[in-house]
């Protein structure tokens, strides 16, 4: 989340797309409740299904899935159109008049640099015009035909509110009353609050139906203020923390990249990475870069890693990917090139796409270690559970260890919750059995190689045994402990650089926040966006006190929010340019005419004059992005493509179906349906009654939703001959599987391109272990393709076909 | 709200049960039917609180689980798809069921064991289970079909308002769960001033019928709905438009209160007394027991 969940009480407008938050994110939703009882806020729902979100708004319109860059696009044109742009919030805050390189090009579906026999892009004409100062150039009057806003003009342009119908299916009239509220929200005194989940995400252009928005929301002027922003809702009390800590093959924590094979050095790492400004006095931030990752090698290996060495740079393994995600590790296990798996609170064989082939895959690996507080599917992968789990356990070989931990309650630690809260929690009960603590776990794994590397020796041991491991107990490392590390500390005095008689921090302290690290080697810091967590003074995330500063709906008393307890990012941008806040009654900051004061910590050098440094100090340019440069796989701006199994053509671009540079292994391109054999549009979400696959081992939730079914409207029901309550058959492509029938007028049959397209809904929660009855999940239906920037499966899209049917064999 | 002694004002079967009664520190809880997303929440924590446990049953064709309300499912959530023929937009109804504490109560009016129902000065309706002899009266006494009988040892079930909790200055734990606020408990003054404010909200947003439902057939209730489409209550899953207790309760009642009932009443309370002990059938009159029968194999 830019903001965070108090903040949406403070939206005039809130709108729920990509998204299901009040059956996903019930008690973060109190905050949409409150915000139209207390503000009189309107709620719009866009979702293929009338949601429980939608019961509850004031305006709701359906969308085939799948779609939403369209609608997004639709809604961009209709605001440059309609005279709905904050200008004054556009011009001087985002890169509407900067200019792009001559050579950079959008046409039919590809921009310019495209392979197709890599599905990749050469990036290189994705760049601004840069003038003789090493600057980008500038057009403020926005005549030039290359700056930012015309490019952004012409990319739109098709997307009229017939166009969007006709891709959507989106009645004309609904969408236009959507345009027109959402239109509303260019007044500076006014906000919208986007609220997007797993429905944006979980698509082959996931990232890009995000950028949308983010777009649409800088033109409304609505990005950095109170009841503003682009709010992701994370799908778990701490996913937040796992993007945070870099728990991906491609990062390592707080957002630095993970080295590729091509980057020897600290040095060549560092060059593309410390980011200069790209216009005059902007702070660009990642120009730090070299003191965050520093600092992160000094947590790693403590005294071993010196100036001399590179800070052992070398150790960091090096990707010779674009990164590992899960897809990959599935693809590589079915051809047997990865043979062991350690599987830590993940439950792979329901989460990944096709589940035929992560059965494959687990079947065909040596071992397979489970460490999961539940006695998981994954972990049960083999046995045989009739039509639930068809296999033959004979034929497989997988030794499968599993080693129960503790749940969240039975632990003590911090959370990140979506935004960006990190707050503590404490134990509550003892765990049960022989449950461990994963810290414990994976520190006697850690200790155990250890041991073996120093009696047998082996290939580069020395990352392991000089990892810095100074715990009380290193058996055991604290929460406390590990917190203390994220945060950092002084390991020798560190000094103003201003005048280096002044030490600021005296050796062996923590640090106060990431303002404080260096590239010398004098500090350590795990994680340096969670520097502050744990100062000197104390921990943080254990603060408790709930006093609402301002009436402002910050709480900065409560726990601690990453960067530097900021609650609002780019909350600069919550004034206008010289420094007054937009709408004065949603105060966060101001400048006072010698520095920025407020209720918030200031996103912004506290002394930055307001008319020579702009809000969005992360980039080089200073100004949100409505066009970026060479950061996305697939495109500068986000452009409409189908979902690789679609009814229709795609009508703006015919010769490009999919996301062209969306990556997909050949043999599940060959596992892709078509509609004329799977004509029907399948869509998976979660229900309220239950978390993932958790609350199936719990007996409340279970009862409360027992058994899993699928979804359709009453045509497509009548066509099939499907009673309400019956038994189904459902297949893809790549399996089959059965429901009970939910016949329902929350989905309707959609007209697209001219034609009547259906559409059955598949929730999430069911397997065959837990007290719940036995059933299926999508994932035996969908196609493995993910996101072209972080390859997040297509899970929201998909082709099927459906038939009554008779009960599953047990 | 603060913890306070709750006094009982009507006892059933007795000589208060018919009695006019003063309440005191009124307490309602007000649904708001408008916030609810319809989450169970409150059903969870009904089951939990009340350590309640339910079979795992089957899916039936709607989000409404269990179907009806069980003897161990004091509340449900009841989900109704209308098409609004105004707009043509779909609306998806959903209501919190669950006993509405009636200020006039036919379920204590119908019930013929002395103690096993009782109502409070803060206007909670309770069932005493002790007291309880499974007869299923207090089905036919309920307007809004709200008791379920349990088969082993067959006791009459509702929701408590949570007394318990109640009692010692605690809101009832449907409420206390209720992520939207859309449950929310107090005096009756403030709830009363509470679900203005909402009508006053949903009225600016078009719904021009909000309104309070608090039924005047049962003298009001100390469960309140505010409801969107005030005028068609049958809407949400058949909340019946005008609640009364009916007749045959109504004449008992009356009947009670003269001399010449005492009698009926004497045997009243000794067919209650051999029904507790264990014959089974109720001993009234063959016309109630009938009844009773009726309503216990769930054929009324």
């Amino acid at each position: 989340m830019t903001n965070l969940w108090t903040d949406i009480r403070s939206a005039d407008l809130v709108i729920v797309m990509g998204g299901n938050a009040a059956e996903a994110h019930p008690c973060g939703f109190k905050w949409v409740t409150r915000a139209k009882a207390e503000r009189g806020a309107k709620l719009i729902v866009v979702d293929p299904r009338f949601t429980r979100t939608a019961a509850v708004a004031d305006y709701y319109a359906p969308i085939r899935p799948g779609t939403d860059i369209a609608f997004l696009s639709g809604l961009i044109k209709y605001c440059i159109d309609n005279g709905k742009v904050q200008w004054d919030y556009v011009k001087p805050f985002t890169n509407a008049a900067l200019i792009v390189k001559e050579g950079y090009g959008f046409k039919d579906g590809l921009f310019t640099g495209y392979d197709p026999a890599k599905r990749t892009y050469d990036r290189s004409s994705w760049a601004y015009e840069i003038g003789p100062d090493g600057y980008v150039k500038v057009d403020e009057t926005l005549a030039h035909p290359r700056c930012v806003w015309n490019l952004l003009k012409e990319h739109v342009a098709a997307f009229t509110p017939e166009m969007v119908e006709r891709i959507c299916g989106t009645p004309k009239d609904k969408f236009l009353h959507i345009a027109a509220m959402v239109g509303e929200m260019s007044a500076p005194n006014k906000t919208m609050t986007s609220m997007y989940a797993l429905g944006w995400t979980q698509h082959s252009y996931g990232s890009q139906n995000i950028r949308t928005m983010a777009m649409l929301q800088l033109i409304l002027g609505n990005v950095g203020l109170r009841g503003g922003g682009v709010n992701a809702l994370r799908g778990h009390s701490n996913i937040q923390g796992l993007t945070d800590i870099g728990l991906m093959s491609e990062l390592i924590p707080g957002y630095l990249n993970m080295p590729h094979d091509n980057e020897p050095d600290l040095a060549t790492y560092l060059k593309t990475r410390t980011f200069k400004p790209l216009r005059p006095n902007q702070i660009s931030y990642w120009q730090n870069y070299p003191k965050f990752m520093v600092s992160f090698l000094k947590a790693m290996w403590g005294d071993a890693a010196t100036k001399e060495n590179d800070y052992h740079y070398d150790w960091i393994p090096k990707l010779d990917k674009p990164m590992y995600d899960m897809l990959l590790a599935f693809e590589m296990m079915a051809h047997g090139e990865m043979n062991g798996y350690v599987c830590q609170g993940f439950n792979p064989l329901l989460s990944i796409s096709n589940r035929a082939k992560a059965t494959a895959g687990l079947s065909k690996l040596k071992f397979l270690v489970v460490m999961d507080p539940l006695d998981t599917e994954t972990a049960n992968f083999w046995a045989n559970h009739g039509d639930f789990n068809n296999v033959d356990p004979t034929k497989i070989q997988t030794e499968v260890i599993q080693l129960p931990t503790t749940c969240f309650a039975e632990d003590e630690g911090s959370l990140t919750n979506s935004g960006r809260w990190l707050q503590w929690h404490w134990a509550g009960a003892d765990p049960p059995g022989q449950a461990k603590g994963d810290r414990w776990i994976m520190a006697q794994i850690h200790l155990r190689m250890k041991a073996l590397y120093q009696k047998e020796g082996g290939k580069l041991p020395e990352p392991i045994l000089n990892l810095d491991w100074r715990y009380k107990d290193p058996g055991n490392p604290t929460p406390d402990e590990l917190a203390r590390e994220m945060n950092g500390s002084a390991l020798a005095d560190v000094k103003d650089p201003t005048d280096k008689k002044k030490v600021l921090v005296p050796q062996g302290k923590q640090l106060p926040s990431f303002a404080f690290l260096r590239d010398d080697g004098s500090t350590a810091c795990a994680c340096w966006i969670y520097s502050g967590c744990y100062p000197e003074a104390g921990n943080a995330m254990a603060r408790r006190d709930n006093t609402d500063v301002g009436d402002a709906g910050l709480f900065p008393k409560w726990a601690f929010s990453w960067p530097v307890n900021r609650r609002i990012l780019y909350n600069r941008a919550s004034c206008d340019l010289t420094g007054k806040p937009w709408d004065p009654t949603r105060k966060i900051i101001e400048w006072n005419g010698t520095m920025w004061t407020g209720y918030d910590v200031p996103d912004m050098l506290p002394t930055a004059k307001p008319e020579t440094v702009m809000p969005f100090i992360m980039v080089p340019e200073g100004v949100g992005r409505l066009w970026v440069a060479g950061l996305m796989a697939d495109g500068p701006f986000p452009s409409h493509y189908e979902p690789f199994e679609s009814p229709v053509a795609n009508v703006v671009a015919p010769a490009v179906h999919g996301n062209p540079a969306a990556r997909v292994f050949a043999g599940d391109l060959k596992d892709m349906g078509d509609a004329k054999q799977y004509p029907i549009v399948g869509t998976s979400y979660r229900l309220t009654e239950h978390f993932h696959f958790w609350t199936k081992h719990n007996r409340v939730n279970a009862a409360l939703q027992p058994e899993f079914f699928v979804e359709l409207s009453e045509q497509l029901a009548k066509a099939k001959g499907i009673a309400n309550g019956s038994w189904v058959r459902v297949w893809s492509k790549r399996g089959s599987i059965k429901a009970v029938a939910c016949v329902t007028k929350r989905i309707k049959p959609m007209t697209i391109d001219g034609k009547t397209v259906h559409m059955v809904g598949v929730p999430l929660h069911w397997g065959f272990m837990g007290v719940a009855r036995k059933g299926f999940g999508p994932n035996s239906l969908t196609p493995v393709v993910g996101d072209a920037n972080t390859n997040t499966p297509e899970f929201k899209a998909f082709l099927l076909d459906i038939e009554p049917s008779t009960p599953p064999s047990v | 709200m603060a913890s306070r002694a709750m006094n009982v004002v009507r006892t059933s079967a007795t000589s208060t049960a018919n009695a006019q009664v003063t309440f005191h520190d009124e307490v309602v809880k007000l649904i708001d039917v408008s916030k609810c997303i319809g989450c169970k929440a409150c059903q969870t924590a009904c089951l939990e609180w009340n350590d309640q446990v339910l079979d795992i049953g089957e899916f039936t064709g709607s989000y409404q689980v269990p179907s009806d309300l069980t003897p161990s499912m004091f509340t449900l959530m009841r989900f109704n798809e209308w098409e609004n023929p105004k707009t043509g937009e779909l609306e998806w109804l959903i209501r919190k069921d669950g006993c509405m504490h009636c200020a006039d109560p036919g379920c204590l009016a119908a019930c013929p064991a002395p103690g096993a129902i009782v109502q409070y000065d803060n206007g909670i309706v309770d069932f005493v289970a002790e007291n309880c002899i499974g007869c299923g009266y207090c089905v036919k006494g309920c307007p809004f079909n709200i008791p379920r009988i349990s088969a082993e040892p067959a006791k009459a079930h509702k929701c408590t308002l949570c007394s318990d909790r109640v009692a010692v200055g605690e809101g009832p734990a449907c409420a206390k769960a209720c992520p939207t606020e859309a449950i929310v408990f107090g005096t009756k003054p403030d709830m009363l001033k509470h679900a203005a404010g909402r009508l006053t909200d949903l009225k600016s947003r078009g719904f021009d019928n909000a309104g309070l439902y608090n039924p005047d057939g049962v003298s009001g209730t100390h469960v309140m709905y505010v409801l969107p489409h005030a005028d068609q209550p049958e809407l949400y899953s058949d909340l019946p438009r005008d609640p009364r207790i009916s007749p045959w309760v109504r004449t008992w009642k009356g009947a009670t209160k003269t001399y010449t009932s005492l009698a009926a009443m004497a045997v009243f309370v000794v067919g209650a007394f051999v029904h507790h002990v264990g014959t089974g059938a109720n001993r009234v009159s063959s016309e109630d027991e009938e009844k009773g029968r009726r309503v216990i194999e769930g054929r009324d």
